[in-house]
């Protein structure tokens, strides 16, 4: 299967050609993801180089890594999709101003500073520690020995970064998430009922005054005979648009002596 | 010899060889799996389905394929062009990747070669297929957010979420087969099934996965990234002509991977029912693939088979379900599941396993028990307590102010 690059410092032909097809394409899509103007593109170019990582580490024999590359860095390139496109919205390009002050040198200044410590670190694990050969490292499999690194040597290391992993994912929440209490309709209509008067709980009368004028500007007649407000639009209450209601009123003492 | 060191001795034109042949399967399952699905919800429908374009209809799909592609093929003003183009390219290639690690048969002769119908194993292969699968779900996000379109925006969205969700809880129900197999290769998983399938062992495991592979591949009754009550067509509203047709080619072939890989890790694989073993030496060992297969359309079978009866479910409870059902349950037995391996590895007495199985039964069964009682007094969130005498007038029967509030 994969039984390539055997000595340090040989490639076969292959593994050659593998690599200079599919290392000029990840370092220009890398240089694409800083300067595309669309935040979903440079997302979509940041998963591409993420790909191209795997199958190097699939081709340097790391099978596991490089299938766990995918599938954990795909997902996370997906939420960084997803937080694009709520926090920046559907098709708005980033804006070049800057907000926050000084926020560019300081970034530069954390990238190099982060990039030696990335250059520092891995060169001292290189140069202190004499390379066995991966087929020592490998003898009960590729899986079982990173498995038993990871559990054994590297347990304490493992569980601190998992801690502060899962603790920066509570603090997001809790800073993502607002309180805010939905009460279903079934839950609404039940309050309706049981709190408050039950005048409104069929709806607010309707407008009109039955059979002389049913415009949407002449408030309705309560029973007693007085005009209710609440069947009139509150813009138009504002507007002072509404017809007085005493023209409508139906006269009963005149109704008893015709 | 395992399947491994055979297919290391595959020259590079068998390895075409049989790509293609897995392409070609994959292709045709796909044009007769329309065309089933189609049929069999019209049975239970109480239906014809399609009957004119050659016998039974089987040519109907081919025909609509035909028609696919003679159509205009639209790109919205509104779309990102070039990832509307590349979005259902990913989506149609993807899906047929994870039939590279799925073993057909077992050791057969193919023109002269002793190999398996397999086309590589990976040592990693099952999570392989999952990474695959992660892959495949850009296809949908990507069409959804190219399209430059409202209801296919929300499509893409509301199946990167399933996905991710269902992806979870697909991999912890796999946890439990690798637990049991020692290998996460598929050749391997199959040949660790010859005594007991790991459905019958590792029967919960079976279940979450069959319920999330539902959830995985955007189907009935999780389809709601395409819910055209809701969303038109989801996120392929704006796709036509052969793009359209790319995404319907991948939704198939993922149904059929899906269901195989279901057939690797809990069916069996390519192996005989039990008791009919000597049928898999039939054909030079290539019958094996008969039973695969029909393996396969058993679950494909089921799928329309769910179509046809659940309705669709609304979005939040979709979600509840798979965070706070399936993820829970499955790391819950992946407890049990470790602990008894240990257990049997350890050598421990038959008696302390039983007896340990027996604790975890009544512990459940205790849990439901509980959280059916508490469900049952409880009242309905929100609501005012039901005791308070109400304010509008009632006759006096007793009980009347208590409002029932089973199932808000």
């Amino acid at each position: 299967m994969f039984n390539m690059s055997l000595q340090v410092g040989s490639t076969h032909t292959p593994e050659a050609v593998l690599f200079w097809v599919l290392a000029p394409m990840a370092v220009l899509a890398a240089l694409g993801m800083l300067l595309v103007k669309k935040a979903v593109h440079s997302a979509l170019l940041l998963a591409w180089v993420m790909i191209t990582l795997a199958i190097f580490y699939i081709a340097e024999d790391a099978l596991f890594l490089g299938i766990v590359q995918v599938v954990v860095y795909t997902g996370a390139v997906m939420m960084l999709f997803l937080f694009i496109l709520m926090l920046v919205g559907v098709d708005s390009s980033d804006s070049l101003v800057e907000n926050i002050k000084g926020q560019r040198p300081a970034s530069i200044l954390a990238a190099v500073g982060f990039g030696g410590l990335l250059i520092s670190l891995i060169g001292r694990a290189i140069s202190s520690h004499d390379s066995v050969g991966l087929s020592i490292v490998n003898t009960d499999g590729n899986v079982q020995a990173i498995a038993q690194a990871l559990f054994t040597q590297y347990v304490w290391a493992f569980e601190v970064i998992s801690a502060l992993l899962i603790v920066a994912a509570l603090g997001a929440m809790v800073l993502a998430h607002s309180e805010r209490k939905h009460l279903s309709q079934r839950q609404l209509s039940v309050n309706r009922f049981r709190q408050g008067s039950l005048a409104d709980t069929a709806g607010l009368p309707a407008s009109g005054v039955y059979a002389r004028h049913n415009a949407v500007d002449v408030p309705a007649l309560l029973p007693d005979g007085t005009p209710a407000p609440s069947s009139i639009s509150a813009t138009l209450a504002a507007r002072g648009d509404i017809i007085a209601t005493a023209p409508f009123e139906l006269q009963i003492h005149e109704a008893e002596e015709n | 010899m395992n399947a491994a060191a055979l297919i290391g001795h595959d020259p590079g034109w068998l390895i075409a060889v049989k790509g293609l042949i897995v392409f070609v399967l994959c292709v045709l399952l796909t044009l007769m799996s329309v065309w089933g699905e189609r049929r069999i919800v019209a049975r239970m429908q109480m239906r014809l389905g399609p009957n004119r374009v050659g016998p039974f209809g089987l040519l109907q799909s081919l025909a609509d394929g035909v028609k696919l592609a003679l159509k205009e093929d639209l790109i919205p003003k509104a779309a990102d062009r070039i990832v509307f183009v590349i979005a259902p390219v990913i989506s149609a290639t993807t899906c047929f990747m994870a039939f590279a690690v799925m073993p057909l048969t077992g050791e057969v002769n193919l023109f002269g070669h002793k190999t398996v119908m397999q086309l590589t194993d990976l040592p990693v292969g099952v999570l392989y297929v999952l990474a695959i699968a992660s892959v495949g779900v850009y296809g949908i996000v990507l069409a959804g957010w190219s399209s430059g379109s409202t209801y296919p925006l929300l499509g893409g969205l509301r199946s990167s979420a399933q996905v991710i969700s269902y992806e979870v809880a697909m991999g912890l129900s796999l946890v439990a087969v690798f637990i049991y197999s020692g290998s996460m290769s598929t050749s391997d998983i199959v040949a660790a099934q010859h005594k007991w399938w790991y459905a019958v062992v590792l029967f919960p495991s079976f279940v979450i996965y069959a319920i999330s592979m539902v959830g995985e591949t955007n189907r009935a009754p999780f389809d709601l990234a395409e819910a055209e009550g809701e969303l038109v067509g989801g996120f392929h509203t704006e796709y036509s002509s052969l793009k359209f047709a790319l995404f319907f080619l991948a939704e198939y072939v993922n149904i059929v991977a899906v269901s195989s890989l279901a057939t690797t890790l809990f069916l069996g694989g390519y192996h005989a029912l039990p008791g009919l073993t000597f049928t898999e030496h039939w054909l030079g060992g290539w019958f094996c693939m008969v039973w695969f297969f029909a393996k396969v359309i058993g679950f494909f079978y089921l799928f329309v088979w769910l179509r046809g009866t659940l309705p669709r479910m609304r979005y939040d409870q979709f979600m509840k379900f798979g965070w706070k059902v399936l993820i829970p349950t499955s790391l819950l037995w992946i407890l049990v599941v470790s602990t008894l391996r240990v257990m049997s590895a350890r050598g421990e007495p038959r008696v302390l396993i039983a007896a340990f199985t027996f604790g975890i039964v009544l512990l459940i069964m205790a849990a439901t028990s509980l959280y059916e009682r508490a469900t049952r007094q409880g009242n309905v969130e929100g609501l005012p307590d039901s005791s308070a005498e109400p304010s509008f007038p009632v006759p006096h029967v007793q009980g009347i102010n208590r409002v029932e509030s089973n199932n808000g």
